[in-house]
């Protein structure tokens, strides 16, 4: 399967693995895409303001459902839903990343919190792991956000970044031995 | 410590934690855009009535659906997006028009609707008979018998009452103006009570019982 990876283009529906019981909406056809918009929105949103920050996630995530009701009609009834307006919304950030890497765009506001002074370890802590989530190469970064803050199976994370199960278990592997280095 | 890393990313970046509703608000966004910029085929919205909540649908061509407080939304949402597209968005503005004559309909300062509707849930013979019904002014009322002889059909009252029993467009398209012979109430959708009120209302129901 060679998929070019943030291609402007949305995932051939066809190619998508069948949905287990989790996401199936509505029996029959597909559902109305305000019910899909209504059940997805929150792990899009998590997913996206992780991944690129809360100011550039809220562009992401108009172009991930816009796109997303485009092809929309052209899905299966027993498509992935969650798989794939995830596989949309992490090809909608590595354009972001992408445009952040050619300097097109400014490296994001990811340490906005106040410069460690007065901020609790927690939050000290918590701007130590985000930061080397950021870090990640970027199929690790969303194998990463993909299987914890999406909570996607290994199967539909491989789907969205467009690799074997196999390569994505090892990209999260890898990620989270790095992760694990920064926070001891 | 590996799984405290995994608890951690589960609650997302710092940012996700404190913030509610963005997702609601972006995702109305979305359905706002997708309404008014034509990439969704329908928008539907709830409309206030003294029957309670309704439920409306709109097309780009016409008002196509009016739903009663007991239908649940989901159902009708699953119906349409079956006969006509899954591309339907909630988008309140969408229906701004409809809300204001239904609200001066209830009112009593409105006795026809000028909304366009879409017809495409009905079929050839339906909607010749809810045509029919559509032409019944305001204030008066037809028989079975009359609507299906007027709608042309040699099938005659009863096969003009089950049009009428699924007009997907009640109140709008007054199917409650169809009496059975004699003056008698009959059946309606949405019950026989808010058919007789909506008679009451239009000032229709004197003289007959």
């Amino acid at each position: 399967m060679s998929q070019k990876l943030g291609a402007p283009s949305v995932t051939d529906p066809a190619k998508l693995p069948r949905s287990g019981p989790r996401a199936t909406i509505a029996r029959g056809g597909l559902p109305a895409f305000q019910l899909f918009l209504d059940a997805y929105r929150e792990d899009v949103w998590r997913f996206l303001v992780s991944s690129v920050g809360p100011e550039d996630a809220k562009d992401c995530f108009q172009e991930t459902f816009i796109a997303a009701l485009r092809a929309y009609p052209r899905l299966r009834a027993d498509s992935n839903l969650k798989a794939w307006v995830l596989t949309i919304a992490h090809r909608k950030a590595l354009d972001v990343h992408r445009r952040r890497a050619t300097g097109a765009l400014p490296v994001a506001e990811i340490a906005e919190a106040s410069d460690g002074e007065g901020s609790s370890p927690t939050e000290a802590r918590d701007e130590t792991l985000w930061g080397a989530v950021h870090e990640l190469p970027a199929r690790q970064r969303s194998a990463i956000l993909l299987r914890y803050v999406a909570d996607l199976p290994h199967r539909d994370i491989a789907t969205a970044i467009g690799c074997s199960e196999e390569a994505a278990r090892r990209s999260l592997h890898e990620g989270l031995n790095k992760l694990r280095k920064v926070i001891a | 410590m590996s799984k405290k890393i995994e608890q951690l990313l589960r609650q997302g970046a710092p940012h996700v934690q404190a913030t509610g509703d963005e997702a609601v608000a972006a995702a109305r966004r979305v359905s706002e855009r997708a309404a008014a910029e034509g990439l969704a085929d329908i928008s539907y919205a709830p409309v206030d009535s003294p029957f309670g909540t309704l439920h409306a649908a709109t097309t780009k061509r016409g008002l196509v659906r009016i739903a009663f407080p007991e239908e649940s939304v989901e159902s009708v949402l699953e119906a349409l997006a079956q006969s006509l597209s899954p591309r339907i968005v909630q988008a309140p503005a969408s229906l701004d028009l409809l809300k204001r004559e239904l609200e001066e309909y209830f009112a009593g300062r409105r006795h026809e609707f000028g909304i366009p509707l879409d017809w495409s849930l009905t079929g050839p013979f339906g909607r010749r008979v809810l045509e029919m019904t559509a032409a019944i002014p305001y204030g008066g009322h037809l028989s079975y018998a009359e609507v299906a002889a007027e709608a042309g059909s040699p099938r005659g009252a009863r096969a003009a009452g089950n049009a009428l029993g699924s007009n997907p467009i009640p109140i709008v398209i007054p199917c409650h103006r169809v009496l059975r012979s004699g003056g008698v109430l009959g059946g309606y959708g949405g019950g026989p009570d808010r058919k007789r009120w909506l008679l009451e209302l239009e000032g229709a129901l004197q003289g007959s019982r």
